[in-house]
């Protein structure tokens, strides 16, 4: 097993404290908290009157546009990073090809302003 | 070749032992300081609002954050009827183990000398290692990760309560969370290309030769305060808390949280807010490296970084105190029209600056060759918009046009 | 050394289990948002598996795009349209034999290819590490092109995007 295998390793036993934690609060508090359930305790809050119609509401569409701006600019980050480790060995050369895949995607996020979806009203 | 020390080569029994001890140490330090963190907001914005704050449980308050933990643990656990039980009682693990691991890469002690990779050890059971959870070679990334599923904590809360506010407030925090996300890892690029190296402990080495090996330029100025910026809006800290707006949202995504599950995001919250702290004095201020008196070689690594981990706190502090909040518009135009323009630029443009400093490029052809393209970009851009506005106006008649 | 490739093996095992488990229940359960949790679990596996066979980049993209965004935004669109927390019993189409036939197939094919492309050979023992710097020097030097070619795909994604939001 190599050292990285070790490493997330140590990070995966680190989170399994932390989920142990958090069982182990929930499970305290389980045993000492009351338990008295009725209707009224179980509605949703909808600052003090009764809920009105179902579970569900409808939110604008716009925040989808910023979900998928999200991806892009996240896949751009995963590509920048190799990138920025080898600056030195790439030279001219990688700036010139950095240039011309940042600013494809800085062309979308023009489109994108320029169309007003990013503009909230 | 980096990385820790310890676990090169074989493994022995002290080995997992040391591994243990420090999961230990961090997990321990964590809750410790979230405890204090809460203290330390509470006393100190009183004290900016000229109040007096908690002062009842124990010295100057101190126990007031356990006081209030232990009543979480007594108080009846609510669930809406339409609520999804499975997914409601999974978000708040999601938050709080997220809040965690991001803790897992910041180096909190060593003694780091003058930019040596390989230096910043600690003798741990006669063991050298370095003094944090883990150090993957591509471990800054771990902290994109964390936060990353720490989205999913929001959203999920909010939508599995079965209620409007949480579900309103769940989409409102997430889309906040990506659109400054974004901009977190452009800014964590910037100090990528600095020091030349994923590994926050090798970041922290490369800087370590006093405050004049801070990256200034490189980091300093523009990706620092974008990535101050994001990091209080990743955290919702004012003046970005338009998650919990009480005014318009109640209490957002957790509103239909009670008891000790509330307790789990606002545990996490706090958390959040030291773990930032930290990550931030690892990647812009040198970590635990500082001058090290009388020898004491185990004790100012670790005094340095619990230093500069204050400052931030108050920082964050102070912003709360001081910052009204943004509106929903304002927050989405500085993430999506400011801060990630800003830094793609910059990026380009400080790559630029040091290949012209090595004399790789001549300047003057450089820039009118940049001005040339950026004039023809620009031109066949507008073109491009107004062909397309032309065109949009031929096929709407007027009548067709009020909904838009 | 022999323990800590059998360690390496359980491992495996109960990633490879959990990323099966996940995937049918993926495909069985009735509520879309359970459905999608069950998809991040399925990743999130791979992602293991990756670090597994020491490939540090590949995992970190797999968690910071796939789940990180690809699954947030699946997440957005089925919170922005309908997802009732109570379930929707007609998520199952009546066409679920011919989907398991098409299914059951493709495992099939794919089960063949790496069998037959592979057949017994071994993983080293020490592995190769081929970390970030190596997967740059591919980048910009085979797939110059492919890199570049993506930055335009996105760009089409993001257009498709805007066009479908806007009422224009």
């Amino acid at each position: 097993m190599s050292e990285l295998v070790r490493s997330y390793l140590t990070v995966a036993i680190f989170a399994a404290a932390a989920v142990g934690l958090v069982g182990l609060l929930l499970g305290i508090s389980r045993i000492l908290r009351p338990q008295r359930p009725s209707v009224s305790k179980q509605m949703a809050y909808e600052s003090g009157v009764d809920p009105e119609g179902g579970d569900w509401a409808q939110s604008q569409i716009r925040y989808y546009v910023f979900a998928v701006l999200f991806v892009i600019f996240d896949v751009e980050a995963v590509f920048i990073f190799p990138w920025a480790v080898r600056l030195e060995v790439y030279g001219l050369f990688g700036l010139i090809e950095m240039f011309i895949f940042i600013a494809i995607l800085a062309l979308g996020l023009g489109y994108a302003w320029r169309k007003g979806v990013l503009r909230w009203v | 070749m980096s990385g820790d020390p310890l676990l090169r080569g074989t493994i022995d029994f002290v080995d997992v032992l040391v591994v243990l001890f420090k999961v230990g140490i961090a997990f321990g330090f964590l809750l410790v300081a979230t405890m204090f963190m809460v203290w330390f907001e509470r006393k100190l914005i009183s004290d900016m609002q000229n109040r007096i704050g908690p002062n009842v449980a124990g010295p100057w308050g101190i126990l007031q954050t356990l006081a209030d933990g232990l009543k979480f643990f007594f108080k009846e656990d609510l669930r809406p009827r339409e609520a999804d039980s499975l997914v409601f009682r999974l978000a708040p693990y999601l938050s709080v183990v997220t809040a965690f691991v991001a803790f897992a890469i910041v180096p909190v002690g060593g003694v780091f000398k003058d930019g040596d990779p390989t230096s910043g050890t600690v003798s741990l059971f006669g063991k050298e290692t370095y003094l944090q959870v883990a150090d993957p070679p591509m471990g800054i990334l771990l902290l994109l990760a964390a936060s990353s599923i720490a989205v999913y904590g929001i959203m999920l809360a909010g939508w599995s309560s079965g209620s409007k506010y949480p579900l309103l407030g769940a989409v409102r925090a997430s889309a906040q969370a990506i659109s400054y996300e974004a901009a977190l890892g452009m800014a964590v690029v910037a100090v990528v290309i600095a020091a030349g190296s994923l590994s926050t402990h090798d970041i922290v080495a490369a800087q370590s030769g006093g405050y004049r090996s801070w990256y200034w330029f490189a980091t300093g100025l523009i990706p620092f305060v974008v990535f101050f910026i994001a990091a209080t809006a990743e955290l919702n800290r004012p003046p970005f808390d338009l998650v919990e707006a009480e005014q318009e949202l109640v209490g957002g995504f957790h509103t239909e949280y009670s008891s000790i599950r509330f307790a789990m995001f606002f545990l996490a919250e706090f958390m959040n807010v030291i773990t930032m702290s930290a990550i931030m004095v690892t990647l812009f201020f040198g970590g635990p490296a500082g001058p090290i008196f009388f020898g004491l070689d185990w004790l100012f690594p670790t005094l340095w970084f619990f230093g500069k981990v204050l400052v931030f706190l108050f920082v964050f502090v102070w912003f709360r105190a001081t910052l009204p909040r943004l509106r929903y518009d304002q927050l989405m135009n500085l993430g999506w029209k400011v801060l990630i323009p800003v830094m793609l630029g910059w990026l380009l443009v400080y790559r630029a600056i040091v290949l012209w400093r090595d004399d790789k490029i001549d300047p003057i052809p450089t820039i009118i060759v940049g001005s040339i393209i950026a004039i023809v970009c620009t031109a066949l851009l507008t073109a491009a918009f107004s062909a397309g506005d032309r065109a949009f106006e031929r096929e709407n008649t007027p009548s067709d046009r009020e909904g838009s | 050394m022999l323990s800590v490739l059998v360690a390496q093996n359980i491992a495996f095992g109960i990633i490879a289990a959990i990323a099966c488990i996940s995937a049918v229940r993926m495909v069985t359960t009735q509520n879309v948002v359970h459905a999608a949790l069950y998809l991040v679990a399925v990743l999130a596996s791979l992602a293991a598996i990756y670090i597994l066979l020491v490939a540090e980049f590949v995992a970190t993209t797999q968690f910071l795009v796939y789940i990180g965004a690809v699954m947030v935004l699946f997440l957005f669109g089925v919170m922005l349209t309908r997802a009732p927390t109570t379930g929707d019993s007609r998520l199952t189409g009546d066409h679920w034999p011919i989907g398991l036939g098409v299914a059951v197939m493709l495992a099939g094919v794919l089960t063949y290819v790496v069998l037959d492309f592979f057949g017994s050979d071994q993983l080293p023992n020490d592995p190769i590490v081929f970390d970030t710097a190596d997967v740059g020097d591919s980048i910009f030097s085979t797939y110059l092109v492919p890199f570049e070619a993506v930055s335009v795909l996105l760009l089409a994604a993001l257009i498709g995007a805007i066009v479908l939001v806007r009422k224009d």
